[in-house]
């Protein structure tokens, strides 16, 4: 059976992220209002929090490829989660590195400690930096996996559950603009958001697929070595997701 | 650059400007770099691709000759 292909459609979904993202930032400079209290600093709205919501959700993305992994013992289900996790942890850092400068320009601090999502979300991005240490001191690749898919899991539940404990807490010093009633955002600014947000998933997925196809390339290339010439000595060492 | 100041709308690029810059850059390294990244990784598989050529056809030159000798 021929490995799936996931550079197909590749080319399309990259101009489709190059066109949204460039629709985004027109829209951020050129058409979204400043906003009435923090003015021209809130752009910064619009490229930190998709990036944080993009990160968060590609955490939970890559719990549910590890159940696929659990379920089917098949290692590209491994694969797929190993890559999402490793995506997520770059959205993440950059969520938090904007997020961080925001900070600095409307609170005068690069970081407080005593806001609850700031913090909540710090320690997602720091139990999700221990998932690569945790897989790639196991050697044998069938146990890394497993260990890895079930830390995936444990670890991807607590990202929503994190959330709801954020949301209930009584400190609000971080804005709340959304909401299942729809949130303080004008329409300009909600399109512009929105349109951000869409150009940030595209390139989470293109990035995704962009690994995905590359890694694959690079397994069948070893594949195709072990198969013809008989070289058992090219497998994948134990720093590799890469399936046998 | 400046040129393209003077058409851009009136954006408060004095003190604000620099941190709105700052997010934005960070955004742009952050893709770059991971860019960069996957092209060094392209190249490690072109190269393998291309050992795997020469060590299959250095293979198939070994076995043709083996052939000969015994024919």
């Amino acid at each position: 059976m021929l490995p799936p292909t996931y550079g197909k459609g590749l080319r399309g979904l990259s101009l489709a992220t190059l066109a949204t993202i460039s629709a985004a930032l027109a829209l951020v400079f050129f058409y979204a209002p400043l906003d009435a209290n923090q003015g021209f600093v809130q752009k910064i709205f619009y490229i930190h929090v998709p990036l944080a919501i993009v990160s968060l959700c590609g955490f939970i993305f890559g719990a549910v490829l590890a159940i696929g992994y659990l379920r089917t013992g098949d290692r590209k289900w491994d694969m797929r989660s190993y890559v999402a996790i490793h995506m997520s942890l770059i959205f993440g850092v950059g969520g938090l590195i904007t997020g961080s400068i925001w900070a600095k320009a409307s609170w005068g601090h690069w970081w407080v400690w005593n806001e609850p999502t700031l913090v909540s979300f710090l320690i997602v991005l720091l139990l999700f930096a221990t998932y690569q240490p945790l897989r790639f001191s196991i050697e044998d690749p069938e146990r890394q996996s497993r260990y890895a898919s079930v830390f995936a899991i444990v670890a991807g539940a607590f990202v929503p559950l994190n959330f709801l404990a954020v949301r209930l807490a009584q400190q609000y010093v971080h804005p709340r603009v959304l909401t299942l009633t729809g949130g303080n955002l004008p329409g300009a600014m909600r399109l512009t958001f929105l349109v951000s947000l869409l150009g940030i998933t595209l390139l989470f997925v293109t990035l995704w697929k962009y690994e995905m196809t590359t890694k694959n390339t690079r397994a069948q290339v070893r594949r195709l070595r072990r198969t013809l010439l008989g070289d058992d000595t090219i497998r994948p060492a134990g720093r590799s997701a890469a399936p046998l | 650059m400046s040129a393209l100041f003077a058409i851009a709308p009136a954006l408060p690029l004095h003190k604000a400007g620099k941190f709105v810059a700052g997010a934005y850059i960070v955004f742009l390294a952050l893709v770059l770099v991971y860019v960069v990244i996957m092209a060094i990784r392209s190249q490690r598989i072109e190269r393998e691709l291309s050992e795997l050529q020469r060590d299959l056809d250095a293979a198939r030159a070994d076995s043709e000759h083996d052939l000969e000798r015994v024919g």
